[in-house]
C-alpha cells in the first residue's frame, strides 16, 4: 500500500552528514529525566555509585514499574539539578571496557506477553516505547490497537535510518517479533516509497509494510498513524524508532542493554558532518571537538524543527540519533523584513526562495519577526496533512478548552506534528509548546 | 545603517522599563523594528523560522494598492478639470489629485498609528502591522473632497471601536477600513453620497453622478461605456474606480498568496449569479443591465480584492471561504438593485458577512467534528 502525502514542506539545509561511520568514545554519558514527558524521577543512585550498563538509575514516581537504566558502566559523577532542584542530568563517567547487567537472552517466540514486558521494564528498554495520545512512555497495562515504526525521517538533516540499521537485520527482526506480541493489532513498518529502503526493513516479517511518499512530515509517525489507523477517543497506539527496535532486539539476543547506536552529527556549523558509532546519552563535546566552526552556535539534540536545545557541554537525548549545530541568529538585520534575501528560506511567495527550489540554506535561529496574534488563515493547512483544523486546535489549546480540544482531534497529534505550522507562522506563535501544554492538560483531566 | 543602529542603541536604554522615556517604548519599538529585524532568537519549539513575518505579508497588500492609488490621484485631477471644462496635461491632473489625496493619507496614518501605538504601550505588546494596510485602504474608500477632520474621526472610530476594543489586530470582527467608511456613511451622509461629492471641487453644471447613482434612479441610458468603467475614468471613491488596476493588484495578491483565491473567485461568482438572476427576472431597466456591469461598477472589484479577502474578518476555513465570498457577491448586487437608499451594496455586504463569518466557520468545523465522532463509532 502506498500512501501519498501531498501537504508538507521539505526544508533543505546545508551540512548533511556524509555517509561514513566513525567510532566515537566519549568520556561521559548522561540520562536526562527531562527527555521523558510526564515522568517524575525518583533516584536509585547517588553520586559516586558504580553502575553497569543496564543498572537502574531512577524510576517514575507515578508509574513505579517504569525504570530507567544506565547506558554504560562506570561511576555516577554528577546529579545535575536545575531550578527548584529539578533533576536534569545523571552523568556517568564510563569505564574503558563496558560491563553489562545480564537480563538473559531469549527468543520472543518462547516468551509470553508478560515475560516480554517484564524483561523490557527491568532492562530499561521499555521507555523506548511511547504512546499516542500524549506522546508519553507507553503503559504496560494497555493493549495498543497497533504499533507504528517509521523507517524513515523526513526532517531537515535527519539521520538516514537505513544507515543506522545497516547489517542488523537479525536483531531488528528479533525486536519486531517481541513487539508483535505486545499488541492485539498489527505492527506497522512505514518505509519511504520514493527511495529504495534497506533490506533490513523490506525483508522484515510479522509486520505490515506501508509505503509513504511526499514531503515532510511524511516520515513523522503522527502523519502515518493518521493515514493508516487514526486514534479515536480512548484508543492507544504505540510507536518507537527503528534504531530503538534494534536495541530491543539486542537485548533479546544477548540479554544485555546495549545502547550502542549510530548518531549523525550535522548542520551548517559542523566542519565535517558525518555519522558516529557511539552510545546513547553521549556528551556532545566529544562530537564537537575540532569539528565545529567558530562563533555563536546552537547545539540541538534532534532536528531543527522539533529537537531539544542543549549546551555545548550537553548530552544526546534518549530518543535522538542526530545532533544538529546551526548558527545563533542574535543579530539585528537592517530592513530584513523588506529586502529580498537569497540567504533565507521561506514557504511563502512574498519572499523569493521559491525561485530556487534546489538551493540548500544555512539558516540561523532568528525569529525573523515579532510575535503577533493570528492573522493569516489557510496557510497552516498546506503543511499539515491531517484532517484536523490546526489553527482552531491551537486556539482551543490556548484557551484550555478541553471539550474543543477533544472534538478538534488533540488525541491524534503531538507537538512535532505542529513543527511545520510553527515554522511557517508569520505571527511567530510557539505552536509546539501550546500543543504540548494542551496535551498535558488533557492527560491530567483524563486520568 | 550602522549610524542608525548606533542612534537606536543609544536611545534604547532610555525607553526601556525604568528609563525616563518608558512611555515612548512602543513608539521606539515600532521604529526600531521598521529599520531592523529584532535580534530575538527562538526559545521554544522549532529552532528555525520562516523568513516571512507579518510586516512582509502586509507590505505586499500596500504594494498591490499602489496602482489603484496612483490612478485614483490622476482621476481626481482629471475629473476636476473636466467638470470645469479646462484643459490640463497629465502632470497637472496628477498633481491636483496628488495634493488632494496626500493629506487624507497623512491624516489617516497619523491618527491610526498614533492610536495603535498608545494601545500597544498600554497593553505591553508590539505595534501590529494591521494598520499598515488599513491606513492605505481608508483613503481609497473615500470621496476626494472629504473634510480631513472627518477622516480623523472615522479612523479613530475604526481603530478604537472597530479593532482595539476586541483586542487589536487579529481579534477584530469587522474590517477596520470598512468600519471607518460605514461610520462616515451613516454619520455624515451628505459628504459621502449623492452626486456632488465624487468630483473634487466640481463645477455645478457638470453631472457628477457615479454609474451606481445613475442606475439607482433608472437612468441606465447615461451609464458610461463598459470600457470607461473598466479603465476607471468615472466618478467614485478615490481608489475604487479602475477595475483594470484593481485586477493588477489582485494578481499581485494572488501570486504572492497573500489573498485567498477562494474568496476572490466566489465573490465574483456570487455577483455574477445574482446579476444573471436579475436578468432573468427583468422587472426594470436596472435588473436588465448585463450582469458583468456589476463587477466593474462602483466598489465591487475593490471590495472583492482588498476587503473581502482580509484574513482576519473573513472565514478561516477553506470551505467557509467559498460560502463567505459567494454570499458577499450575491448580497452586494442584491442591495444595489433592491435598496433605494444605498446605491452601493458592497460595503454593507462585506460588513454583514464579516459578522456571519464565525457562524459559517462554526458549521464547517462542526462537520469535521461529526466526521471524527462517526469514525470513532464505526
Amino acid at each position: 500500500m502506498t500512501i501519498k502525502i501531498k501537504k508538507g514542506l521539505d526544508i533543505k539545509l546545508v551540512g548533511e552528514a556524509e555517509k561514513t561511520v566513525v567510532d566515537l568514545k566519549a568520556d561521559k554519558y548522561a540520562v536526562k529525566p527531562t527527555d521523558f514527558i510526564g515522568v517524575f524521577p525518583k533516584l536509585l543512585v547517588k553520586e559516586g555509585d558504580s553502575v553497569k550498563a543496564g543498572s537502574p538509575l531512577f524510576f517514575d514516581k507515578y508509574r513505579d514499574n517504569i525504570q530507567f537504566t544506565s547506558p554504560v558502566s562506570g561511576k555516577v559523577i554528577e546529579l545535575k539539578r536545575g531550578a527548584k532542584r529539578k533533576l536534569l542530568e545523571i552523568v556517568i563517567e564510563a569505564d574503558n571496557e563496558i560491563s553489562y547487567e545480564d537480563f538473559g537472552g531469549a527468543n520472543a517466540s518462547d516468551l509470553d506477553r508478560e515475560q516480554i514486558i517484564e524483561k523490557f521494564l527491568k532492562s530499561g528498554v521499555w521507555p523506548f516505547i511511547r504512546q499516542r495520545p500524549y506522546s508519553v512512555i507507553a503503559d504496560p497495562k494497555d493493549d495498543p490497537k497497533s504499533i507504528f515504526i517509521s523507517a524513515f525521517d523526513t526532517n531537515p538533516l535527519a539521520a538516514d535510518k537505513d544507515l543506522l540499521l545497516h547489517g542488523h537485520g537479525e536483531e531488528f527482526q528479533a525486536g519486531i517479533d517481541a513487539l508483535e506480541k505486545l499488541t492485539s493489532g498489527k505492527v506497522h513498518l512505514n518505509v519511504n516509497a520514493d527511495l529504495a529502503s534497506s533490506k533490513v526493513f523490506t525483508n522484515s516479517k510479522n509486520v505490515q509494510i506501508n509505503q509513504f511518499s511526499g514531503p515532510h512530515p511524511a516520515g513523522n509517525v503522527g502523519t502515518q498513524i493518521h493515514a493508516i489507523d487514526p486514534i479515536n477517543k480512548g484508543e492507544v497506539v504505540w510507536y518507537l524508532n527503528p534504531e530503538d527496535v534494534l536495541t530491543i532486539g539486542k537485548l533479546l539476543k544477548n540479554g544485555t542493554y546495549d545502547a550502542t547506536k549510530i548518531v549523525a552529527f550535522a548542520g551548517s556549523e559542523v566542519l565535517k558532518p558525518k555519522y558516529y558509532k557511539t552510545i546513547g546519552g553521549a556528551e556532545v563535546s566529544a562530537f564537537a571537538a575540532n569539528n565545529v566552526t567558530e562563533g555563536d552556535k546552537r547545539f540541538i539534540s534532534g532536528n531543527v524543527l522539533s529537537g531539544e536545545q542543549i549546551s555545548a557541554n550537553g548530552y544526546l537525548g534518549f530518543y535522538h540519533s542526530l545532533i544538529t549545530v546551526i548558527p545563533e541568529g542574535n543579530v539585528h538585520e537592517f530592513f530584513g523584513w523588506m529586502i529580498p534575501s537569497l540567504k533565507k528560506f521561506s514557504f511563502y511567495r512574498t519572499a523569493f526562495s521559491w525561485l530556487m527550489p534546489r538551493k540548500k540554506y544555512r539558516l540561523n535561529t532568528n525569529l525573523n519577526g515579532g510575535e503577533r496574534a493570528f492573522v493569516i488563515t489557510g496557510q497552516y493547512e498546506k503543511v499539515f496533512p491531517f484532517d484536523i483544523y490546526p489553527m482552531q486546535l491551537v486556539k482551543a489549546a490556548m484557551i484550555e478548552d478541553i471539550d474543543a480540544m477533544e472534538n478538534l482531534g488533540i488525541y491524534e497529534v503531538d507537538e512535532e506534528d505542529f513543527a511545520l505550522c510553527e515554522y511557517i507562522c508569520p505571527s511567530k506563535i510557539n505552536m509546539q509548546s501550546v500543543i504540548r501544554d494542551g496535551l498535558d492538560l488533557m492527560r491530567k483531566e483524563m486520568s | 545603517m550602522k549610524a542608525i543602529r548606533k542612534i537606536l542603541d543609544n536611545m534604547k536604554p532610555h525607553v526601556q522599563k525604568g528609563g525616563k522615556f518608558h512611555m515612548f517604548h512602543s513608539a521606539f519599538d515600532a521604529v526600531e523594528t521598521l529599520f531592523f529585524v529584532p535580534d530575538h532568537v527562538t526559545t521554544k519549539g522549532s529552532h528555525i523560522r520562516d523568513a516571512v513575518d507579518m510586516k512582509r505579508t502586509m507590505i505586499w497588500v500596500v504594494i498591490a494598492l499602489i496602482p489603484a492609488l496612483l490612478f485614483g490621484m490622476w482621476n481626481v485631477g482629471r475629473l476636476h478639470f473636466l467638470s470645469h471644462g479646462e484643459a490640463a496635461d497629465f502632470w497637472q491632473m496628477f498633481g491636483y489629485g496628488f495634493w488632494k489625496v496626500l493629506p487624507i493619507i497623512i491624516v489617516t496614518y497619523a491618527t491610526g498609528l498614533g492610536l495603535e501605538i498608545i494601545f500597544a504601550q498600554k497593553r505591553g505588546h508590539e505595534v501590529n502591522e494591521g494598520f499598515f494596510v488599513s491606513g492605505m485602504l481608508i483613503p481609497l474608500l473615500l470621496p476626494p473632497d472629504i473634510p480631513l477632520w472627518m477622516v480623523a474621526v472615522a479612523t479613530a472610530f475604526a481603530v478604537v471601536i472597530g479593532k482595539e476594543v476586541f483586542g487589536g489586530t487579529g481579534m477584530n470582527i469587522l474590517n477596520p477600513a470598512l468600519t471607518a467608511r460605514a461610520f462616515l456613511f451613516f454619520a455624515y451622509p451628505s459628504d459621502m453620497s449623492g452626486d456632488k461629492v465624487w468630483i473634487s471641487d466640481k463645477a455645478d453644471a457638470f453631472s457628477g453622478a457615479t454609474p451606481l447613482g445613475d442606475a439607482l434612479v433608472d437612468n441606465i441610458g447615461s451609464l458610461p461605456s463598459p470600457m470607461e468603467m473598466f479603465i476607471g475614468t468615472i466618478p467614485g471613491s478615490i481608489g475604487e474606480t479602475s477595475t483594470l488596476l484593481i485586477i493588477l493588484g489582485g494578481i499581485i495578491l494572488l501570486a504572492t498568496g497573500v489573498a485567498s483565491w477562494r474568496i476572490l473567485l466566489s465573490t465574483i461568482a456570487g455577483g455574477m449569479v445574482m446579476g444573471l438572476l436579475f436578468n432573468l427576472w427583468g422587472l426594470n431597466d436596472y435588473m436588465n443591465i448585463p450582469a458583468y456591469y456589476h463587477l466593474i461598477m462602483g466598489g465591487f472589484a475593490f471590495g472583492a480584492v482588498f476587503m473581502a479577502t482580509d484574513p482576519v474578518t473573513a472565514t478561516q476555513t477553506n470551505k467557509g471561504k467559498y460560502i463567505y465570498g459567494f454570499l458577499i457577491g450575491l448580497l452586494a448586487v442584491l442591495i444595489r438593485v433592491f435598496n433605494p437608499a444605498y446605491p452601493e451594496g458592497m460595503m454593507l455586504a462585506i460588513l454583514f458577512m464579516n459578522v456571519f463569518a464565525p457562524l459559517i466557520d462554526h458549521y464547517v468545523i462542526e462537520a469535521n467534528i461529526k466526521k471524527r465522532l462517526k469514525r470513532a463509532k464505526a
